[in-house]
């Protein structure tokens, strides 16, 4: 039986520069029920560390929270990384942590908290997340399709960190298995799908609590998997991905 | 050579940062890259780029650049003006592009090689 789950899959956490610190676990999956979402996907920049403490809190409530990571290649490309499980994510941390450079300066970019379920501070991430990989965006889709993983290029319509800003074009030869437009598409995300031939989606990445859910897509699935979300941005087997 | 000659030899818009103008200038760096900049950029550096969003405010503070100047007449952002005030750095505008304006500055005697 297919269902209808409303996702955001483009969710950030107190641990990403320059997000809200208020982006806490319990606060975030509070904020994506009040907005009828029944699926959510955190990607901090570079890091997963806070993935788990928001798939508890999100348990707890019957919210849905796929695991993921927000990649920076080194032509600062931003491209989501969406995983069905707990190995491959920190796998793919192992990979960013390898070739990430720099230490993170608080007033500059936010103290990057590291949380548990019940939003208590356990850590702090000393890292340069806001910083870009050593790696190109044909690498870094690879290592996430290696490890099962989605491929989403981030909010392309905006010129920064985009790819299209970045790069100026959409490799042809890149594997990715969406597009996401940002909420700043809305009115003109026609004109994207006419002109690119990829799987859409819209999410918020949201910074701040209250642009949570600001833009979605629903997906017509049986339940809420990786493999799942690729047949609906594939169109496979009746599933369908319909952005808001 | 403070930043205000610099100014006026190139009629820069100045955005924010006016009570920064005095200043020395230390040499330049031009790319469009934050992490570029925060690799290689120092400290009194005048960055040339095209970035308009806030992160390059960010990244001129956390490496104590003397300020930012964006070329092709582009207007930063909203947000990047309120972050530059409040750190105190200095944002001008140009309406030449990258190659002509960092070519004059360099005929000027500001130099990238520190």
């Amino acid at each position: 039986m297919l269902k209808s789950f409303r996702g955001d899959l483009h969710v950030h956490t107190c641990l990403s520069p320059c997000a809200s610190n208020k982006m806490l676990p319990t606060v975030i999956v509070k904020e994506a029920i009040k907005k009828n979402l029944d699926l959510i996907s955190i990607c901090d920049h570079n890091s997963v560390e806070n993935v788990e403490a928001v798939r508890k809190a999100g348990e707890k409530q019957g919210l849905a929270v796929i695991g993921g990571v927000e990649m920076t290649s080194r032509e600062e490309v931003h491209i989501l990384g969406l995983f069905g499980d707990e190995k491959a994510l920190w796998d793919i941390q192992n990979i960013i942590y390898l070739n990430l450079p720099g230490k993170n300066d608080r007033n500059a970019f936010g103290e990057q908290l590291i949380v548990d379920e019940k939003d208590n501070i356990i850590n702090i991430n000393e890292r340069l997340l806001i910083g870009a990989t050593g790696y190109s965006v044909e690498e870094i889709v690879a290592a996430i399709h290696d490890r099962g993983g989605l491929a989403i290029a981030s909010h392309i319509d905006r010129e920064s960190f985009g790819i299209l800003g970045q790069l100026g074009i959409i490799p042809p030869a890149l594997a990715l298995d969406a597009l996401e437009l940002s909420a700043m598409a809305t009115g003109n995300q026609e004109k994207f799908r006419q002109e690119y031939d990829f799987p859409f989606v819209t999410s918020s990445d949201a910074h701040y609590v209250s642009d949570i859910g600001k833009s979605c897509t629903s997906f017509f699935m049986e339940k809420v998997s990786i493999e799942e979300i690729r047949k609906a941005l594939q169109g496979k087997n009746r599933r369908r991905a319909i952005i808001e | 050579m403070k930043l205000r000659a610099v100014i006026e030899e190139f009629e820069l818009t100045v955005k924010c940062g006016e009570d920064k103008l005095d200043e020395e200038v230390g040499g330049g760096y031009a790319s469009d890259l934050l992490s570029d900049v925060l690799a290689n950029g120092k400290a009194g550096d005048l960055w040339v780029t095209l970035q308009i969003h806030e992160n390059i405010v960010a990244v001129a503070s956390m490496k104590d650049l003397l300020g930012i100047i964006i070329i092709n007449g582009r207007q930063p952002e909203e947000e990047t003006l309120e972050k530059a005030g409040e750190e105190g750095i200095p944002i001008m505008v140009s309406k030449l592009s990258a190659f002509e304006l960092i070519g004059r500055l360099y005929g000027m005697g500001i130099s990238g090689k520190r």
